[in-house]
């Protein structure tokens, strides 16, 4: 689809099961119907005391001792790999 | 952007290539600039691309890889032409186009064929007088901007790290083999990063690998050490470096043991690329006169956990 405000495709993501639409131009986000509460009740369940693990499709991967602490909230970004996956997906992993 | 004269007569070589290839009539005629840096400048035209190598390339090292993309159908692209042409005292190859990987879909990226292709790469034979992977060179070249820019506060941990790396590791010397053991000759392509995977034909042919300026004999555990310090930077999330590195174990892929933990044999390795890439990060940042943003503070933060 295209934004409503700029006019750029909008690519689709996956942000803990909720599909939202991000436009690859002006990175306005598109939610349909419902999509908002999806992600407060996720957000919700984060912050609560028997929130369960995140599900993830392999069990945790050795990482070397110099690595970043792997997991759960980090930094105050809003999660381990929220913006800064995208950031780093579109700047640091294609530059030599 | 001016059009020096290398980058525009580069434009008409490569409208003169993809004519030769496809009847000019029926050429879309779109000519674009794909790079345009000091070391290295790619000019497209229509299903054509043409490169002029860095100016200290050596001719006889670029053509011996040239060779090996020739003869790698599936695993590299293969080039136009099997030698090198001159262009204002540069060397200048041409190569068919192939679709990059999307920057802006994550989702998209082909982790898997991407380990595939190395473990391919790196299971094929090494023909003799194939020069060096140049990884090792290029992260010495990164750490000599580092030295030549102004000192940060990020500068000192990023050069401890480096100091706390192996000589080979730094250019400084052969990598030496197993006690006891010759060094096995490793096909290695010296660059892999998801700039240099293109589908073609495009737009949906099979994944290649492209670029093969820093391919030569090494390590091979290097071309999986980017991947292996973005995931250990928090920057590449645990499941798609596990899809990564699970792929090229189903390749037979020699740079890590076939189960276990992989660390041992990534680490130096990984390391020199962490330190690369947070050394060009301050070099970047500091010629732009503004802060590391936080994916390139999570790098000089890897650096500094190295040294404690």
């Amino acid at each position: 689809m295209q934004c409503p405000k700029c006019h750029a495709p909008m690519h689709t993501y996956n942000r803990n099961g909720v599909q939202i639409e991000q436009c690859s131009g002006c990175r306005g986000i598109f939610l349909d119907y419902g999509e908002l509460e999806a992600l407060t009740r996720v957000e919700s369940q984060w912050a609560g005391p028997a929130a369960p693990p995140p599900q993830q499709g392999y069990p945790a991967a050795p990482a070397p001792a110099w690595g970043a602490p792997q997991g759960g909230h980090h930094g105050g970004h809003g999660g381990h790999y929220g913006n800064k996956r995208h950031k780093s997906f579109g700047h640091m992993l294609f530059s030599s | 952007m001016t059009a020096t004269p290398l980058l525009s007569d580069l434009t008409t070589r490569a409208k003169a290539k993809a004519h030769s290839r496809t009847h000019p009539r029926s050429c879309p005629c779109g000519a674009a600039t794909l790079t345009d840096r000091p070391d290295g400048t790619v000019v497209r035209h229509a299903d054509t691309v043409a490169k002029a190598h860095a100016p200290d390339t050596a001719r006889t090292e670029l053509t011996a890889r040239l060779t090996v993309a020739a003869r790698l159908p599936g695993v590299l692209l293969p080039p136009l032409t099997p030698t090198p042409v001159d262009l204002h005292g540069r060397l200048v190859t041409f190569w068919p186009y192939g679709d990059p990987v999307d920057p802006e879909n994550p989702d998209a990226a082909p982790w898997e064929e991407a380990a595939t292709l190395l473990a391919r790469l790196h299971r094929s034979p090494a023909p003799p007088g194939l020069p060096p992977m140049r990884g090792p060179a290029k992260a010495a070249r990164a750490i000599a901007r580092l030295r030549a820019t102004i000192p940060q506060p990020a500068t000192e941990p990023v050069l401890r790290a480096w100091a706390a790396l192996p000589a080979w590791a730094r250019a400084e010397a052969p990598m030496p083999g197993l006690p006891g053991q010759p060094l096995r000759p490793t096909l290695c392509h010296g660059d892999l990063h998801l700039g240099q995977l293109v589908r073609h034909p495009a737009p949906d042919g099979p994944w290649l690998l492209i670029d093969v300026d820093d391919l030569g004999v090494g390590g091979p555990a290097w071309d999986l050490a980017r991947p292996a310090a973005w995931y250990a930077c928090g920057l590449l999330p645990p499941d798609e470096w596990t899809r990564f590195l699970t792929a090229y174990r189903a390749a037979s892929g020699p740079a890590v043991p076939a189960d276990g933990d992989p660390w041992p044999a990534l680490d130096v390795a990984a390391r020199a690329l962490t330190v690369q890439t947070a050394a060009l990060a301050i070099v970047k940042a500091t010629a732009a006169d503004r802060p590391l943003d936080d994916v390139q503070q999570a790098v000089v933060d890897a650096c500094t956990r190295m040294g404690s």
